[in-house]
């Protein structure tokens, strides 16, 4: 496709009706008339990821990053160059000679994305380039743990960078280790279900998004695979600041988190519902936005089906249930989801 | 223009001259003045089109360079020891990708113990990073040797270092010739990448190469820098015809041709050196020095040429692989196996030490009746050194030598006496 | 070529000096060097500054071992550390001191110079007078003109004032001149006599 066939498309041609796209609430887009399809049903919306990668079955950072990517293309009219963090996604997409990428694409290190990012931002403002926009992107190890000095300071100079932390809870390129996004309990390669409090310990890690607010950049935002027009709209509003952005998306893992495949996008949509990943927007460190939750299901039900969570549904672990249930009712409250 | 400036001055305003368009910055001593100075050219308006950005780390600011380079832009940043190390991923990921990035770095020591001063330790620490590494004698080649560094870096598409010893070189006020603009214009042209994040032409830079290409990647790596050896040598051709000054380049020889005994080193202590070898050569003594401007690529066949008349070099070095020696003294003995020369390692000026004539002196004298150790530590305090061996020996080893030292003298810090 | 060596405290100017005297000769087209002992300085702490000029150009990097003018800024280190080591003893000795050499108890190391080679002068009362500071560099690199003829005063106003503002480098000359002018008065007394 052509870029003056891409840059055609109005931005704001979504579907006027909401539908959920997955499950027994699906409507598929084919099945609508073509007017009232979306974009993304569409032969002409551009592919910033390509199909033939690698990733795993199921995986929801695929699924985040290709949603992401191309609603910010949209927005700038196919105008976005992507600098990636070591991680899956780099990994999944560029297996050498071959990449995924059709737009301008960079992996650098692991924990420098941002960096580079922001090194990018200032080549074309010295360029006088106003119309290119980038766009950083790496997993929650190479945003929350090794990369966070650097996001950090990109948040401080607030560069005109949207940084984009596609979250699965842990080092799922390594082998599954945790990261400090891991949620409590959950099982990891190095946070093993033995002992009295078994997988990752409770008070502990921390929630990027907030940390990102503190920092009071203009805008922030948390998404889920799984309400994909929600994803895009964000990613679109993201894309009309200048400045340094930031969106946090939880990305299913089928392999780190034990599930199935098929699983991906009801997984995404049950964290949101238990309350365990809240969705919402903030403006220069003040919460604007925040998603309710439509229909509230028991923490329990996301968490059996995934097997990082098994050891906390055995009758002697209540006390941990308990705890992930608190942390639910928390975000509730916090981020105001009922 | 002749100007007395400090060569932190000197070097930001031929910075300027070359037109960087992204100057990334972390303050480390002794670097900070050059890009402090850049600071202000680009806040008055003096240096045109520049980002100049404040960034959190060493690492973030190699980082911003790489982000800056691939997006096209000439890009510049500075740095010394600890911070040399504390961006040393990057350090390699830049060289890897290809990136013509400009760095100079403000000679010091690493720590523990931290040491502010001058030697060559941070510059070694990075011999096989996959940069063009080289060394200046004195400001004058300090701001040439940037100017030349750019074109260097951007005709090569690699990243290049360009060593100038710290205070000796960077607080220093001396005499400089600032070229003008149009000169460096005419020898530099507008930085045009051969490839480059672009919306109209997408690229995917930096994907992971297996085992079945990696091999290759590193060889035609190891090729490229040894085709740098002639570029260095046609660019300071060409800079001498522009700007009439012999800077830059692979080697230069001081008499070494036609010298029993050479000294081999690198930096500022060319300058003492030469004022000692002035002073032998008026008395008849066969001495000459061999000044390495070119440490990464390392001109092997220069050097064995250079030193083929030679009967004995000693190699002078401020800096040494612990538990091997003189790195630099061991690559010499390599570029001349097959001489017949006598090789004797030098370490000295380490830390910031003083490195006198006199003690230079002493060396050469040593040489002359054919005394010079295959390994000499230049003014070593002996009496320290025996009483620590003697102190480690009755088995009390352990605990950070520095402080072993103290304890020994019967002070447990500075203010305190046993 | 002529090497100086000034000893002071951090805070008093001592690099200031050295720069400003290279910067001096420089402008009247000699070569010049200037580097101060390098460190984390303080405030307080004891300062070395060095320069050298000559007719041809320096290669030299090692500090001023054995200066041929030696300008002491504080008279409170003699008791800290050598000031005199390699001093060529041919030189200038310049001190900024109210009292004779005596009365300081250097005439050991004084006497070894020729007459009129040794100055003690209170360059930081004029300093003081002039520029309202204890800061006694200026004065000195005057009196520095005065004794040794290696710079003189129109290359000196000219160095002060490209390296100051004005507001800063007019009172700062003001007292260059005054400790170049008791110091040529001094020197024409002692010849008279």
């Amino acid at each position: 496709m052509s870029k003056e066939e891409t840059s055609t498309l109005n931005p704001s041609s979504r579907q006027t009706v909401k539908f959920y796209q997955t499950g027994t609430f699906t409507v598929g887009n084919r099945l609508l008339d073509e007017e009232f399809r979306t974009v993304q049903a569409t032969t002409e919306r551009s592919n910033s990821l390509d199909s033939g990668h690698r990733a795993c079955q199921g995986c929801g950072q695929a699924l985040g990053a290709r949603y992401a990517l191309d609603a910010a293309m949209r927005a700038t009219d196919n105008k976005i160059i992507a600098a990636n963090a070591t991680g899956c996604l780099e990994v999944f997409t560029t297996p050498y000679p071959e990449t995924a990428w059709s737009i301008p694409w960079v992996h650098s290190l692991f924990g420098n994305v941002a960096a580079v990012a922001s090194g990018i931002a200032a080549a074309l403002k010295s360029k006088g380039d106003s119309t290119t926009r980038v766009i950083a992107q790496g997993g929650d190890g190479g945003t929350t743990d090794i990369g966070f000095g650097c996001l950090s300071g990109m948040f401080d100079r607030n560069d005109d960078v949207l940084y984009i932390c596609y979250d699965n809870g842990g080092y799922m390129n390594t082998g599954v280790q945790r990261s400090s996004a891991t949620p409590a309990a959950a099982r990891t390669a190095t946070t093993m279900p033995v002992g009295d409090n078994p997988g990752s310990s409770f008070n502990t890690g921390k929630y990027l998004p907030t940390i990102a607010m503190a920092h009071e950049i203009p805008y922030v935002a948390t998404a889920s695979v799984h309400d994909l027009h929600d994803l895009e709209r964000k990613v679109e509003k993201a894309m009309t600041f200048r400045g340094a952005r930031y969106i946090h998306i939880n990305v299913p893992c089928p392999l780190g988190w034990g599930s199935q495949p098929a699983f991906t996008i009801k997984l995404s949509r049950m964290g949101v519902e238990c309350g365990l990943v809240p969705l919402f927007e903030a403006e220069n460190g003040q919460l604007t936005d925040s998603t309710k939750i439509r229909y509230r299901i028991p923490v329990e039900e996301y968490l059996k089906l995934q097997r990082r969570f098994a050891h906390v549904l055995k009758p002697h672990n209540t006390h941990q249930l308990d705890a992930i249930r608190a942390i639910a009712e928390n975000n509730i409250k916090r981020f105001n989801l009922l | 223009m002749l100007r007395q400036i400090s060569g932190s001055i000197a070097v930001a305003e031929a910075i300027a001259l070359c037109r960087p368009e992204v100057v990334p910055c972390y303050p480390i001593t002794p670097q900070t003045h050059i890009v402090e100075h850049i600071s202000t050219l680009v806040k008055s308006g003096q240096l045109k089109n520049c980002s100049y950005e404040n960034v959190e780390s060493e690492f973030a600011s190699m980082s911003f360079c790489i982000g800056a380079s691939a997006a096209g832009s000439r890009t510049y940043t500075a740095t010394a020891s600890q911070g040399l190390l504390f961006m040393m991923e990057a350090v390699y990921n830049a060289s890897g990708l290809s990136l013509p990035i400009v760095m100079t770095l403000g000679n010091r020591s690493i720590g523990a113990p931290i040491n502010i001063w001058n030697d060559h330790s941070d510059a070694m620490s990075v011999r096989d990073a996959g940069w063009i590494q080289l060394f200046v004698e004195s400001n004058q080649q300090a701001l040439d040797v940037h100017i030349q560094a750019f074109k260097l870096a951007e005709a090569l598409s690699l990243p290049v270092m360009v060593n100038m010893d710290g205070f000796i070189l960077t607080h220093a006020i001396t005499r400089v010739d600032m070229p003008t603009q149009e000169q460096v214009d005419q020898f530099l042209p507008a930085f045009v990448a051969r490839q480059k994040l672009d919306t109209d032409a997408p690229l995917s830079i930096g994907a992971m190469v297996g085992p079945d290409a990696f091999t290759e990647v590193r060889y035609l790596a190891h090729h490229k820098q040894k085709e740098a050896l002639a570029v260095i040598e046609q660019q300071a051709a060409e800079f001498h015809e522009i700007f009439g000054r012999d800077s830059g380049g692979l080697i230069k020889s001081y008499f070494a041709e036609h010298s029993e005994i050479v000294f081999v080193a690198m930096g500022s202590v060319i300058g003492t050196m030469l004022e000692l070898i002035e002073e032998l050569r008026t008395e008849g003594h066969s001495v000459g020095i061999l000044s390495l401007r070119s440490f990464r690529p390392f001109p092997a066949n220069a050097i064995c040429n250079a030193l083929g008349n030679a009967k004995q070099a000693i190699i002078f070095e401020k800096s040494f692989a612990v538990g091997m020696g003189g790195v630099l003294a061991s690559e010499i003995h390599m570029a001349t196996a097959g001489n017949d020369l006598k090789i004797s390692s030098v370490i000295g000026g380490l830390g910031g030490r003083t490195i006198t004539k006199k003690s230079l002196g002493k060396i050469v004298e040593c040489a002359m009746h054919g005394e010079l150790d295959k390994e000499v530590f230049l003014d070593l305090e002996g009496t320290t050194v025996v009483k620590e061996l003697r102190r480690q020996q009755e088995g009390q080893s352990s605990g950070p030598v520095a402080e072993n030292i103290l304890r020994d003298m019967g002070v447990v810090s500075a203010s305190k006496t046993l | 070529m002529f090497q100086v060596r000034i000893h002071g405290r951090g805070g008093q100017g001592v690099v200031s000096a050295s720069e400003l005297l290279s910067v001096a000769a420089f402008e009247e087209g000699k070569f010049s060097q200037s580097f101060p002992s390098f460190g984390s300085e303080r405030m307080g702490a004891p300062v070395q500054a060095f320069a050298r000029i000559s007719d041809h150009p320096i290669t030299s990097r090692e500090p001023v071992m054995e200066p041929d003018m030696l300008i002491i800024q504080d008279p409170t280190l003699f008791n800290a550390i050598n000031v005199f080591e390699g001093a060529n003893t041919d030189g200038y000795l310049l001190i900024n001191s109210a009292k004779t050499p005596e009365q300081l108890g250097i005439e050991d190391m004084t006497d070894n110079y020729p007459p009129n080679h040794v100055i003690t002068m209170p360059a930081t009362e004029l300093a003081v007078k002039y520029i309202k500071q204890p800061k006694p560099n200026t004065v000195l690199l005057g009196a520095f003109a005065a004794l040794s003829h290696m710079v003189h005063m129109p290359a000196l106003e000219k160095a002060i004032l490209e390296k100051f503002p004005k507001r800063i480098a007019d009172p700062n000359i003001i007292a260059t001149k005054a400790g170049y002018n008791l110091i040529k008065q001094k020197l024409e007394q002692v010849q008279e006599a």
